[in-house]
């Protein structure tokens, strides 16, 4: 499904990813794990289409196409969902109408009718119920005033309602204590099937064990040096990150 | 001949038709004595620094048009808010439409002010409000020595007016360049509700300058809702003066949404002469072109315990220009003012220009006085959340644009125009949006 190979990219003329290979297959989930400063978010953000960043060599295919010089639009259009670490304000804008925004542009985009607002309003209330989400809360601005918790189940929510191919969770579970981890963690897994795939990034191996990973990699310095299953998550959370460095040194 | 010396030559000639005894006639002529000793404002006073009417005046108005002028109501239909019902007091070319109008003497006083300035029985409320707000200016002035039509609200005590006022002025074109001076009385009884809307429209590509001035009284307790709607064309200028009296726990409430036009000029002034007075200016300015909109607001704190609350949203495209000075005084006398201005304003492109200049004079020690002023452009962050989430580059802005303007139109009182103000917003920013405004 997602193909990275040999990706570079900077920020204003520096380096921050510096040759990231990675292959993620339908149905899969990835963590990618860390220390501050290692280039995770910029990876996700990559792959999301920030413009701020240029990708100086490598590419990225999303089912055998190369989507780096596609919009951030075009690239929902064909199935990447971010979820944000800092998810923006939008005052004015209801949460339900943001969606149904999102959902129609996206539709459009496939040559589809806007969907009908009866279809709307069932899955609107039925996501919402998978993930605790209070009707008040529809009605309300998009994340204007929300907690770091509502803003995070609200970023679930429009996954859950945009039905992503390829999902990438930016540090979804900072800012959660646990009971909120738990519901979005089960609505992320409600949502998984054999045809999409997620890529967990993360601090902490804490949410991993609710979104339990295929495969856990390690991104030092804007490259992964470490590929391992769930259990290296385990070793990182008890060991940190030194010894890793010193064996990609070695 | 500069318009300066027509007008002055013009008003010995007006001056002739004027009533011998009318009670006016002494203002009418101190006033085209300050006019004539001041002339046009201009750059080198603080107040019009970054607004010339230097290119205005050089053309050659028409200041009395001829009397052929008939519009079909389906021609400018949509300039009313044709699906609710209303009172109307509709001019073209400065003269009265008797066709277009709706105007009513039952308990209230929606007309002329012609009638009123011309009819013994409104003398008394002549005598008492004429040209008591306005200040004498040489714009004020100019207009106060040509006052002669415009119309005249008198809202007597207690009565709650159900239907909107619409106060609208039409240009035809029938003049190669037209100069308008219309003017309002405005007098809002003690506990008496109204709400008015207030429009000037050129139907066609002729220069009109328009040199506006509308006086309101709000007594006691009384309300009021008053919207402005620029959206005129390209060629249309409006210079606007308004002078808002209130007495004791009055509260007033002034909205402007200037979208259209070529230069606009708002002169707001507000001056609280009773306890626990509440004056409300809001605006919503976008612009693009070369159109230039510039808002000057005074609300003069005078007596203790009143509230005032400012908030102008800018947007500006291309090489538009724009103006914000927001005047607040608060005397010595006016403790426990509380007093709050903001002035938030966002510049599209590069050659768009924004002059903010917020203005505090404070004499009064126990106040609670804030303002906050910003100039920024489109977050970015904010447009690659929208793009992330499937929504185009130019919807997304769209959608920036409209919640950063949103809470302005939040307090717009009547649905319908709620409803119009919306997709004028729409409309102007270029996109329709994927659900109702």
């Amino acid at each position: 499904m997602l193909q990275i190979k040999e990706l570079h990219a900077s920020v204003d003329e520096k380096d921050i990813l510096n040759g990231i290979n990675l292959d993620v297959k339908p149905g899969e989930i990835h963590a990618i794990m860390g220390p501050n400063g290692s280039g995770k978010s910029t990876l996700a953000a990559v792959i999301a289409g920030k413009e701020e960043f240029e990708i100086t060599k490598g590419d990225v295919l999303l089912n055998g196409e190369d989507i780096t010089e596609l919009d951030p639009e075009e690239r929902a259009h064909r199935g990447v969902f971010m979820s944000f670490q800092y998810p923006v304000e939008i005052p004015g804008v209801t949460v339900t109408n943001f969606i149904k925004t999102a959902i129609n542009e996206s539709r459009k985009a496939q040559g589809l009718e806007d969907m009908p607002a009866s279809e709307m309003l069932k899955k609107i209330k039925e996501k919402a119920d998978l993930l605790n989400i209070d009707r008040k809360f529809l009605s309300r601005s998009l994340n204007e005033g929300f907690s770091g918790g509502e803003k995070k189940r609200n970023e679930i929510f429009q996954m859950a309602m945009m039905e992503p191919k390829l999902a990438i969770l930016d540090e979804t579970d900072s800012g959660l204590d646990i009971d909120a981890l738990k519901i979005v963690a089960n609505g992320v897994n409600k949502l998984r099937s054999k045809d999409n795939a997620v890529i967990v990034i993360t601090h902490y191996q804490r949410l991993l064990d609710y979104i339990v990973p295929d495969y856990v990699h390690v991104l030092l310095d804007g490259r992964i040096v470490k590929t391992g299953s769930k259990e290296l998550a385990y070793e990182l959370e008890e060991k940190g990150y030194d010894w890793i460095k010193e064996e990609v040194k070695a | 001949m500069n318009l300066k010396n027509k007008l002055l030559s013009s008003y010995i000639a007006y001056e002739d038709h004027l009533e011998a005894d009318s009670p006016i006639n002494d203002l009418k002529s101190k006033a085209i004595k300050i006019f004539e000793a001041e002339g046009f404002p201009s750059k080198k006073q603080e107040d019009w620094k970054y607004t010339s009417l230097n290119s205005l005046l050089k053309t050659d108005y028409s200041l009395s048009p001829r009397k052929d002028h008939a519009l079909e109501f389906k021609d400018v239909k949509r300039y009313f808010l044709h699906d609710i019902d209303t009172y109307k007091v509709v001019f073209v070319d400065g003269v009265y439409s008797s066709f277009l109008s709706e105007t009513t003497h039952d308990k209230i006083d929606v007309c002329l002010l012609s009638a009123a300035l011309s009819k013994p029985k409104y003398q008394p409320v002549i005598e008492t409000y004429f040209n008591k707000a306005a200040k004498d200016d040489s714009l004020t002035s100019l207009n106060t020595a040509f006052a002669r039509e415009g119309a005249y609200i008198f809202i007597p005590k207690h009565i709650e007016v159900e239907k909107p006022i619409e106060i609208i002025n039409f240009s035809t074109g029938n003049e190669a360049a037209l100069m308008l001076q219309p003017r309002n009385l405005i007098i809002v009884g003690e506990n008496a509700h109204v709400q008015i809307i207030e429009r000037h429209q050129s139907l066609s590509e002729n220069p009109v300058l328009t040199n506006s001035v509308t006086e309101i009284f709000a007594e006691k307790r009384a309300y009021l809702d008053y919207y402005k709607i620029q959206n005129d064309n390209e060629t249309a200028s409006l210079i606007d003066t308004t002078y808002v009296d209130q007495q004791e726990q009055s509260n007033c409430r002034v909205h402007t949404f200037s979208f259209g036009g070529n230069m606009t000029r708002n002169n707001l002034n507000y001056y609280q002469r009773g306890e626990r007075c509440d004056s409300t200016l809001k605006g919503i300015t976008i612009l693009e072109g070369k159109q230039h909109v510039d808002h000057n607001t005074l609300v003069n704190h005078i007596e203790p315990n009143c509230e005032s609350h400012q908030d102008y949203k800018g947007i500006f495209g291309d090489s538009s220009t724009g103006v914000f000075n927001g005047k607040v005084v608060v005397e010595k006398e006016a403790q426990k003012t509380d007093a709050f201005q903001q002035n938030n304003n966002i510049l599209i492109d590069d050659k768009a220009t924004i002059n903010a200049k917020p203005q505090l004079e404070i004499f009064a020690d126990d106040v609670k006085c804030s303002h906050g002023c910003t100039i920024g452009q489109l977050d970015e962050e904010a447009l690659f959340y929208l793009r992330s989430r499937g929504i185009g580059q130019k919807e997304a802005r769209a959608l920036l644009m409209y919640a950063f303007a949103n809470n302005v139109l939040e307090s717009v009182k009547i649905p319908e125009l709620k409803r119009r103000i919306n997709k004028l917003i729409a409309t102007k920013i270029g996109v329709n949006m994927g659900f109702d405004l």
